[in-house]
């Protein structure tokens, strides 16, 4: 079986990419929630449509999203480096994975509010809210168990862009599946590293679900 | 006696009526147009509406689908921006405001949705709590009125439900009680019964009756349901086309309506295009419980004459038929003689309908 080493390598390489999924997927929300909801109000359909922003958005948003990770990934180094000092770590590829996930998440942003009831919205305008206590009172809030499902959506493939990130020393699980499992052909390494990925993938899905359950009144 | 009237609630005392005349309309709409779109895929959905509501007045508007009723209610708090006209809302003109005068000027006019549109994520209390939040009233006292208000609505008990939990006539309760929380001057309806039954229909059409005596609060009703109308309106208006075609306190409309589209809403099922093309004459008759006896097929039968039944709304109460009927007549002076006085002799009430459309 494995050596001492081995377990602390893994040990370590768990927490990394727990480290850089977490962080990147709160920063890729600081970022893509409100781009998110930007598009949603701006629409034609919106509260407050504008055309003209909401075009330029959609387009950076679109650009963003049809680069494949892996290269924007090697894309972005300068800016890497700008930001972090170094590319190299797990600390770095949260640059990256931050550019690459918020577009993603205000997709996924976007669809989650645009189902909230054009009614419910109607009616808060109705009694004098306001656009930003549209958004906060009411989207948001209506939004939420959608919100919650998409978070765990983001999370999750967050993860698995942290762990593409192996390639260019990114860190984390990723990094020991391609340089032991990959590059020394240790299988059994990377048997390991595939099974703490789907486990973990399972457990930031489940947590998702279980939390949007709970938290949406409206089937009871 | 009978009277055509007493099928229609006489809601409005005449005096009463004359007072509010002279009163300064709590809604006014001056040469209202909207227009969706532009050149060639324009819409015209309100073509110079003009149109004033009284204050304390309970206000319908009646039109088919697609007549422009929704629009017309949406653009009395500008939720809908007309493209041309003004309105006029106790006195200013709110079509020129800033955004922050005109949110508040919709606080004090409350409105209620066909789908109740309420906040599926919160209970019924934060439901009502919710436009106080706007308003920035404080949480505790929010509350407090909150909670007064689900018990003038009559569902006390049920503050901690959320909507998911309600039927659909316990959410409308809660949406009017959200409509009231800022103490509107004015309540819309938008189809505000169309997706309730029957019974819970009349329900909430007395809860609005008895908010406008107890409140004063003006009701103003967009419907597709001449019986919504009936049961709770003083004054009503007619659209149709997007023009309003008749403005007039209930009971007169109802019995003297002036035009076409009025008399298809009155008589839904009457064929008006055809019927009104023919020769003979449209005679309304009053059946108010003295008969039990089949009489307009007993009176074909003995003057052997066809008539042809336009429009007829009868019950049968303890065997005794109440209601009425438009039937039109024969073209001929001999038969027509010969029914009347068949009529008189069974001593049903008739009068001579007018024909005239437009």
């Amino acid at each position: 079986m494995f050596s001492e080493d081995m377990f602390s390598l893994m040990g370590t390489g768990l927490l990394e990419s727990l480290y850089m999924t977490v962080l990147s997927t709160a920063m890729a929300y600081f970022f893509g929630l409100p781009i998110g909801i930007l598009l949603v109000v701006t629409d034609k359909d919106g509260i407050r449509p504008n055309p003209a922003v909401n075009r330029i958005v959609g387009s950076i948003v679109n650009l963003l999203r049809s680069v494949p990770f892996i290269i924007l990934l090697v894309a972005v180094m300068p800016i890497t480096r700008f930001i972090a000092g170094t590319t190299i770590g797990s600390t770095a590829t949260i640059v990256p994975l931050v550019i690459g996930a918020a577009p993603f998440v205000a997709r996924l942003v976007e669809s989650s509010v645009k189902e909230v009831d054009r009614g419910v919205i109607e009616a808060s305008l109705s009694m004098g809210a306001s656009t930003l206590e549209v958004i906060l009172k009411v989207m948001i809030p209506e939004a939420k168990p959608s919100l919650i499902v998409g978070a765990a959506i983001a999370t999750t493939t967050i993860l698995s862009y942290s762990a593409m990130s192996g390639f260019v020393g990114g860190g984390g699980l990723g990094t020991i599946a391609i340089n032991y499992g990959y590059y020394r052909s240790r299988t059994d390494i990377m048997l390991v590293m595939v099974a703490i990925l789907i486990l973990i993938v399972q457990v930031f899905q489940e947590i998702g679900n279980v939390i949007a359950r709970k938290c949406d009144k409206r089937i009871r | 006696m009978f009277y055509i009237k007493d099928f229609f609630i006489p809601l409005f005392q005449h005096a009463e009526r004359e007072s509010m005349m002279t009163q300064t309309p709590i809604i006014q709409l001056k040469n209202l147009n909207k227009t969706f779109g532009t050149g060639q895929d324009a819409v015209v959905a309100l073509d110079d509406i003009n149109l004033s509501i009284y204050p304390g007045e309970i206000f319908g508007i009646i039109g088919l689908s697609g007549a422009g009723k929704s629009t017309l209610v949406r653009c009395m708090n500008l939720l809908e921006r007309p493209t041309a006209g003004n309105v006029i809302f106790d006195g200013t003109d709110i079509t020129n405001l800033s955004d922050r005068e005109l949110r508040s000027i919709r606080r004090s006019i409350g409105m209620i949705f066909q789908s109740f549109n309420l906040l599926m994520q919160r209970t019924a209390l934060e439901n009502i709590c919710f436009p106080l939040e706007i308003a920035g009233v404080p949480k505790k006292e929010a509350k407090k009125r909150a909670r007064e208000l689900l018990a003038t609505v009559g569902l006390a008990e049920k503050e901690k439900a959320y909507p998911s939990q309600l039927s659909g006539g316990q959410k409308q309760r809660v949406a009017i009680a959200r409509a009231l929380a800022t103490n509107p001057k004015v309540i819309l309806c938008d189809e505000a019964t169309s997706a309730l039954d029957p019974t819970t229909t009349q329900s909430i059409l007395a809860l609005l009756k008895e908010l406008n005596q107890k409140l004063g609060v003006t009701i103003i009703i967009i419907t597709h349901e001449m019986k919504v109308i009936e049961q709770i309106c003083n004054r009503v208006a007619i659209i149709d086309k997007s023009h309003i075609e008749e403005i007039g306190a209930v009971e007169d409309v109802f019995r003297h309506p002036k035009t076409l589209a009025a008399k298809k809403l009155i008589f839904p099922n009457g064929d008006f295009s055809e019927e009104l093309t023919g020769k003979g004459k449209l005679l309304r008759l009053v059946f108010d419980g003295n008969t039990d006896r089949p009489i307009i097929a007993n009176m074909v039968l003995k003057c052997g004459a066809p008539v042809s039944i336009v429009f007829a709304n009868t019950k049968k109460i303890d065997e005794k038929i109440f209601g009425h009927m438009i039937i039109q007549l024969p073209d001929n002076e001999e038969k027509v003689k010969q029914i009347l006085a068949y009529l008189d002799m069974e001593q049903i009430t008739y009068e001579e309908e007018s024909k005239d459309v437009q």
